[in-house]
């Protein structure tokens, strides 16, 4: 099993209850190839940073999936043909949670190893003339 | 939050070092550059988190590059990845008019 994050963006001008039908199916989709959804955020409405079709808006949608291949295979392929949807991306996620916990565990490690190495609070370097801003150059 | 540097600064750098303006070029001091991820132990370079990575974005939308802000290599190279899949999702422009 793999941990997959997929966040999709759903029309702005959909209705509540079609967004909340979008969802729930999607739910549905992910349950039925044999996938669990850990969390399920809904993001809102944002502003999108470029226009996608003719929408500059969209409401954004983030499943934490955990499942195989195929479950991903499967609800892409639902995002793709269901209309409400604009856009969708997956990340697999799980090895850089491993990647992330493995560094946090290592921290803990050596902070545990010299807990007296910390000096109390070095003294933030004085505050030097910050770098003249380049619009003084030239 | 620690001191904020100024991470937009190749706005400025319209032209490449105009002419060497003027006798003597002023020297001024030049800060050591840490890399953002590494000091506050930032692990997973998130890609929703639109505030911390719009930071490593031009105005125009460009990715900036380690010599102006300062990422180490192992982060610019998590954070680009993280900057390119924003992009996918209409998180962060691909580019933009100025």
């Amino acid at each position: 099993m793999r941990q997959y994050e997929v966040i999709f963006i759903i029309r702005p001008d959909a209705g509540e209850e079609e967004t909340a039908k979008i969802i729930t199916q999607m739910e549905g989709v992910v349950a039925g190839a044999g996938g669990k959804i850990g969390k399920l955020e809904r993001v809102g409405r944002r502003r999108l940073a470029y226009r996608v079709g003719k929408y500059s808006e969209g409401f954004y949608v983030l499943f934490a999936i955990e499942g195989t291949g195929d479950t991903v295979k499967e609800l892409e392929r639902r995002l793709k043909v269901t209309d409400g949807v604009v856009k969708f991306l997956t990340v697999r996620v799980d090895e850089d949670l491993k990647r992330a916990a493995k560094f946090k565990a290592l921290r803990a490690k050596q902070e545990a190893r010299r807990p007296k190495s910390r000096p109390p609070a070095s003294p933030p370097a004085p505050a030097a003339a910050p770098a003249a801003p380049d619009a003084a150059q030239g | 939050m620690p001191e904020r540097k100024s991470y937009g600064r190749s706005h400025d750098r319209s032209g490449k070092r105009e002419g060497s303006g003027g006798p003597g070029r002023k020297q001024y001091f030049r800060r050591k550059k840490v890399c953002k991820f590494c000091t506050e132990k930032i692990d997973v370079i998130d890609f929703k988190d639109t505030r911390l990575v719009g930071q490593f974005v031009s105005e125009r939308g460009k990715i900036l590059p380690r010599r102006l802000t300062g990422t180490c290599s192992t982060h610019q190279h998590v954070l680009t990845t993280a900057i390119k899949r924003a992009r996918n999702i209409a998180l962060l422009p691909f580019a933009l008019e100025s």
